[in-house]
């Protein structure tokens, strides 16, 4: 039995299986590798968007044609928003450290299906080769926005059609995941770990997958309703038929908004697994994140009027609609006061993660706040279909997601490449991205406030002076990344070794084990006593 | 790679893929329901075009066909191989009439242009429009589950055929079934809502 005996003393980067090379990869069910499959796909793809945004914040630097004119921006902020939304945050921490690190952290060998896991990325990879024939083939490039809001998504010429069917495939990729995750979660806690004693990254996560399963069908059923439309015109969604396009904004919706918590929750999970670490500290109010994480998943599926305000809904649909928004926010408030109280006398290691997790509250708390001026009817009038409306979402995905998959990358990677990152690089890298991003979203607040419509490609020129600072903040931000990113393909590659299994000095299972971890993770899958957070021996 | 069994654990998966299932065809629903409530006279006369006959047969035999499915279950549980293969071929044939008269059902309408973009329906006002436009979007999804439904039940009688599955490993049978109830299901509400309801 050599093979077996490999499978726990060989790291999995180093293990032999039936395959070589890339196929080694690409056919693997390993957790741990389809989780590296998912991470190198996103890392990819973000790149091409971040060059795509670049690209439009350089068009806005000055009001007229910069450098395109008005249908190529439509088309850059509509793959922008493909990529960025269906690519890589709802996917997004779930299939890269949900996959590499949910079976370690609650004591399993994988996941419940380890081959059902491996074709979620197969269909995922499927889902955008079809979204990216938009832009090849057809009539040019969609134009309609990630939203594809009906009646223009089956009106317009241009090739929105693999669009919203890659988008459609990518929607199954999400629910399988989501599957994989609730059962693994229910039938494969190692003995000892009950409910209560499982680490908040696994609680978020298992919220992520109630709403993956019972969100995504949704989306799915829409989107392939406008594929109906376009191809035979079953008039469900077109006023010229009777059809209602206001219905589509609604189940639109209905998905759309559980999706941003599809994106955020398993943030908060990984922020609330490294606040501890770095604080030396039991977190703070245990229960009180899970049970808010749980709240969010289940509020979360009653808010998406919110999006549709000025779309035209009774009074008192509204008035329910914006109470409920305010509802929301308080378990996401509830978190952030854990997260503060945590680090309230404790012992602060301040290092390349925690300096993430502590922007990534910062940056939160300002995207909250100002989905608060969203929320309100009378403010969001104002500010409806703007600059401020582009700078909150950026906010909430890109300063909430974003960031969290950052800190959770630079917590989390000693123990997936077993190689140290260049924590110097890796800081600066950080400062000059956080003072990018807040010099490029911060001024796009007040240009909204102002007036200035989102998705377009030119503007008034009382708009110039934000638009100079804000685009002055994207190329900032940019070099921030390339940094960042330079780094960790560095360190992975030749970066320092390290055998040592707790870089960190975590509590949670993860840090347990081998750096990397074996095969199959645990020589004896671990009896559970203790909860996950306990510094204070 | 890493043996692992656990029935009870792919029971459960099936259960929650049958949940969005659901949500799938609930959404649809929903938009019949709204349409429905717009447009009450339209969706009435919509109602009367459909041959409630062959709709009336085709729930029959779906039900029939879900009952021997549960009854291959039970066969293999006894350990009666040749008996639930049987019962399988039996709905793997129902399920292929289903669609056989699925196809003369939607081809009279195809000849009366009645399918969406045909000519005679656009002459009849946005509720017509409408009814037919759910009605073959809501069937077709349906029968579209039917076909999988075929495809999986070949699966696993090919995989009892060669002992894949038996008396004490029938996870794939079970969850097969219950697949197949789940179609059964939405059939069952599909069709009062478009033939009987008047």
């Amino acid at each position: 039995m050599s093979e077996a005996n490999n499978a726990h003393n060989v790291s999995y980067l180093e293990y032999k299986g039936q395959y070589k090379g890339l196929f080694a990869w690409i056919f693997s069910t390993d957790h741990k590798r389809i989780g590296l499959l998912y991470l190198y796909t996103m890392l990819f793809f973000f790149s091409l968007a971040a060059i795509l945004g670049l690209l439009m914040k350089t068009q806005l630097i000055a009001p007229g044609y910069t450098i395109m004119g008005p249908q190529t921006y439509n088309s850059l902020f509509t793959l922008h928003g493909i990529i960025m939304i269906f690519i890589i945050v709802v996917p997004g921490l779930p299939a890269v450290f949900g996959n590499f690190f949910l079976p370690i952290m609650i004591g399993a060998k994988d996941v419940a299906f380890p081959r059902l896991n491996l074709l979620s990325w197969w269909v995922y990879i499927i889902g955008i080769l079809i979204v990216l024939t938009s832009q090849f083939l057809g009539d040019g490039p969609p134009d309609t926005g990630w939203t594809f809001y009906a009646p223009y998504s089956f009106r317009t010429p241009t090739n929105v059609l693999p669009a919203v069917f890659g988008a459609f495939v990518m929607g199954f990729s999400s629910i399988l995941t989501g599957i994989n995750f609730v059962v693994t979660i229910h039938r494969m806690r190692a003995p000892g770990m009950t409910w209560f004693k499982m680490p908040l990254f696994p609680w978020t996560l298992y919220g992520t997958a109630w709403i993956q399963i019972l969100a995504t069908p949704v989306i799915g059923i829409t989107l392939l309703l406008i594929v109906a439309e376009r191809l035979w015109g079953i008039g469900i969604f077109d006023p010229a038929l009777g059809g209602d396009p206001i219905l589509y904004q609604h189940l639109f919706w209905i998905y759309s908004h559980p999706a941003v918590y599809i994106m955020i929750l398993p943030g908060m999970g990984a922020i609330s697994e490294i606040i501890p670490v770095f604080s030396r500290k039991t977190i703070f109010g245990y229960k009180a994140i899970v049970l808010s994480t749980m709240a969010i998943a289940f509020v979360g599926y009653f808010v998406w009027g919110h999006h549709m305000f000025t779309s035209g809904m009774s009074g008192r649909a509204l008035f329910a609609f914006s109470f409920l928004t305010f509802i929301v926010a308080i378990p996401s408030a509830i978190k952030v006061f854990n997260w503060v109280s945590t680090m309230h006398k404790g012992s602060l290691n301040m290092q390349t993660p925690f300096y993430w997790a502590v922007s990534f509250i910062f940056v939160f708390m300002i995207g909250g706040l100002t989905g608060l001026v969203l929320g309100s009817l009378a403010t969001n009038v104002h500010v409806h279909d703007t600059h401020f409306v582009v700078a909150h979402f950026h906010f909430i995905v890109f300063g909430g997601t974003g960031y969290a998959f950052l800190a959770a990358l630079h917590y989390w990677f000693p123990k997936m490449y077993g190689r140290m990152y260049d924590s110097g690089w890796a800081n600066l890298g950080w400062g000059i991205f956080f003072t990018g991003f807040l010099t490029l979203y911060l001024p796009m607040f007040y240009l909204g406030y102002l007036g200035m419509p989102r998705r377009y490609y030119d503007y008034l020129p009382d708009f110039h002076g934000g638009n100079i600072i804000s685009s002055l903040g994207a190329w900032l931000m940019i070099s921030g990344i390339i940094i960042i990113f330079a780094n960790l393909i560095r360190s992975a590659r030749h970066g320092q070794k390290i055998t040592e299994k707790n870089p960190w000095g975590g509590k949670t299972l993860e840090w347990q084990v081998d750096t990397p971890p074996t095969l199959e993770n645990f020589d004896q899958i671990p009896t559970i006593t203790k909860g996950p957070y306990e510094f204070e021996d | 790679m890493i043996e692992h069994r656990d029935d009870l654990g792919d029971k459960m998966g099936m259960w929650l893929f049958i949940f969005t299932e659901l949500l799938l065809f609930g959404m649809l629903f929903v938009v019949y329901a709204v349409y429905r409530s717009m447009h009450p006279e339209a969706f009435k006369l919509g109602g009367e075009e459909l041959d409630v006959a062959l709709g009336t047969l085709n729930t029959v035999i779906l039900l029939i066909s879900s009952m021997t499915v549960a009854m291959s279950i039970t066969a293999i549980q006894k350990g009666k191989k040749n008996l639930a293969l049987a019962l399988l071929s039996i709905t793997l044939f129902i399920a292929v009439i289903f669609l056989v008269n699925k196809y003369f059902e939607w081809g009279v309408k195809f000849e009366y242009g009645f399918q969406p973009g045909g000519a005679e329906l656009l002459e009849l006002g946005q509720g017509t429009i409408l009814f037919f436009g759910l009605y073959f979007m809501m069937t077709g999804i349906h029968a579209l589950h039917i076909l999988i439904g075929i495809g999986l039940f070949i699966y696993v009688i090919m995989k009892i055929n060669k002992d894949k599955i038996h008396q004490t490993d029938y996870v794939w049978l079970e969850n097969t079934g219950l697949y197949w109830h789940l179609v059964d299901l939405i059939w069952i509400f599909l069709f009062p809502l478009f033939y009987l309801i008047h």
